[in-house]
């Protein structure tokens, strides 16, 4: 009886480890489900001419998505612009004033920023820019893109300064470095990893980024450098082309996701090991 | 003899002018200010583009099933039930995983090569852009389920609030895990041990001691879950079916509160039909705030109890 009990419990710890491991390997197969088919998918269609050349009318085979790589890379630029030298001063600004009713005041909008849905931030664009200059751009879709970076850069900031120690900065000052060198020459220096690393993160993440661009860049099927005009954008192409119902379009899609999830899995990789390998640490 | 004296004087460093530095930490400050009141400037935008559509609808607008572009009435409950119940049923198909994950890699095998991968492999996960997992729920998840549907008999839409919440589970696995490792790496080894010297075995000990210990972080994980699953959009437009009715069952094609702005923002005619979306959107932002100022509220009592 005693010997039945004890024989059920451990059948129940076998049984338990059993089901967490394959429950654990089977949360994985939905990566390499998705990276199978879309290399499998997109493989095919990925060629030079796929990079350089313009998207061709239905029914026409062939063509490339260089507009939308360009107006990805526009779009990054302007989001990258405004939100890299805010996001790393109001970060220095929280490292330097840990406490403080600013500092606390400042976290809570850093984390109200970080939650806030893409799609509202679609919207606030929408509302500051579009309407206003009376037409979708670029402009637009990087600000909302910026607003989306912002609160990684940020945190990312703060947190590396906050490893680094309090006497690297008093020995500058000691010196007689004045504050302002302090920061920029050592402090910032110092934890220079930690903060690529969040800005990084922070272009893969909008990189990938579909719902702020709806109503704010648009899409457009031409090339276009200027920034007060619509622009595509390769998440924007893999949404407007997925959803069609043509099957070269479909085609093309894959190819985009391919380049698009390439681009975005090799710039999480690199800020990882930029991470690991000049980690910030005293 | 003065003229040497100020030659000399001038060779030395320039000591820094009071003016820049102040004007250093002005800068910070400003910056500072600029993030908090960019969130205030949203909320107030958000509240100014919606007034038409509060003034027209009050509270009704909460509790009516119209939404009728056409006769310009609008409500919004139609796409709260899509917003919840594909949150929560996302929610239940990834608590089995996440948790399973965070034991493994808290528990099992910590600090073990398989615990690395599986950590790194969750976290690219999180980082696939949400287009491609629409896109790829399109074209692999959508005909699976509808081939299941024929089975059973109802509507083969393929597209629905089942898609839709298979799709949002997947990519919220990580979130939900990323909290709960953590806390269960940091369980007491004495409490474990106190288990084990008590005969228990190590399922006992991870059920009846890890899990109690550690719920508050598994907790915080779920929230975090929760929300990144409640504001999602392009994955959900792209599998959800866009239909403006109440789903019926979990094949029932509908509509959350993010895919009706994704889909019909840029096609809304008149002024009151763009302000029921962009009320919407502002119901959707105070959800969110609301939803990661509880996380917030519960990550920090965890570390603090750690």
């Amino acid at each position: 009886m005693g010997e039945d009990r004890i024989k059920l419990r451990m059948v129940k710890d076998r049984a338990f480890i059993g089901g967490v491991v394959v429950l654990s390997f089977l949360s994985m197969v939905p990566l390499l489900l998705i990276l199978f088919y879309i290399l499998r998918n997109g493989i095919s269609s990925l060629s030079w001419e796929f990079l350089i050349e313009l998207p061709r009318p239905v029914g026409e085979k062939g063509g490339g998505v260089a507009n939308a790589i360009v107006g990805s890379l526009l779009l990054v630029i302007i989001a990258s612009l405004p939100a890299i030298p805010l996001g790393v001063s109001a970060g220095v600004y929280l490292s330097e004033h840990r406490d403080g009713r600013l500092s606390s005041l400042v976290r809570l909008a850093v984390e109200v920023l970080h939650g806030t849905p893409s799609i509202v931030l679609g919207i606030i664009a929408y509302l500051w820019l579009v309407t206003t200059m009376g037409r979708f751009s670029a402009l637009s879709g990087g600000i909302a893109l910026s607003i989306m970076m912002l609160p990684v850069i940020v945190r990312a900031t703060e947190e590396t300064l906050k490893l680094i120690p309090d006497s690297l900065k008093e020995a500058a000052l000691a010196l007689g470095v004045p504050y302002h060198r302090t920061i920029l020459k050592v402090v910032l220096p110092a934890g220079l990893s930690g903060i690529m690393t969040g800005i990084m993160i922070s272009v893969a993440r909008i990189a990938g980024e579909t719902a702020p661009l709806l109503f704010t860049a648009f899409g457009n099927p031409f090339m276009n450098w200027n920034i007060i005009k619509p622009v595509n954008a390769l998440p924007l192409l893999i949404y407007n082309y997925a959803t069609s119902p043509y099957p070269e379009w479909h085609a093309i899609a894959w190819g985009a996701s391919c380049v698009l999830v390439g681009l975005v899995l090799s710039l999480n990789i690199v800020a990882r090991i930029i991470a690991s390998r000049w980690k910030v640490q005293f | 003899m003065a003229n040497v004296f100020s030659n000399k004087a001038r060779a030395l460093p320039q000591a820094p002018s009071p003016l820049t530095q102040t004007a250093f930490q002005r800068i910070l400050l400003i910056s500072a200010l600029v993030v908090v009141i960019l969130v205030l400037a949203i909320l107030l935008s958000l509240i100014i583009s919606s007034f038409p559509s509060l003034k027209a609808f009050g509270l009704n607008f909460f509790f009516s099933t119209t939404w009728d572009p056409v006769s310009s009435r609008f409500g919004a409950v139609v796409f709260l039930a899509g917003t919840l119940l594909t949150s929560f049923l996302a929610l239940l198909i990834c608590l089995p995983f996440s948790l399973a994950i965070s034991i493994f890699i808290g528990e099992y095998f910590r600090e073990r090569i398989l615990s690395s991968l599986l950590k790194q492999v969750t976290e690219l996960l999180a980082g696939i852009p949400s287009v491609i997992y629409g896109f790829w729920g399109l074209f692999v998840l959508v005909p699976i389920v509808r081939n299941l549907e024929m089975k059973l008999g109802v509507l083969p839409y393929g597209v629905g609030i089942l898609s839709a919440s298979v799709v949002l589970s997947v990519m919220i696995v990580p979130y939900a895990a990323s909290i709960g490792r953590e806390v269960i790496a940091l369980v007491p080894s004495d409490l474990k041990e106190a288990g084990y010297s008590l005969g228990a075995t190590r399922q006992e000990v991870v059920t009846k001691i890890i899990l109690p210990y550690a719920r508050s972080g598994i907790l915080a994980g779920i929230l975090l879950a929760l929300g990144r699953a409640l504001g999602e959009t392009m994955a959900v437009t792209m599998v959800i079916g866009n239909s403006n009715i109440i789903p019926r069952g979990i094949f029932s094609p509908g509509n959350t509160m993010a895919s009706v702005i994704a889909n019909e923002f840029t096609e809304a005619t008149g002024a009151l039909y763009l302000s029921s979306l962009i009320e919407i959107g502002l119901l959707l932002f105070i959800v969110e705030v609301i939803i990661n100022l509880i996380g917030r509220y519960v990550i920090k009592r965890v570390t603090v109890e750690v």
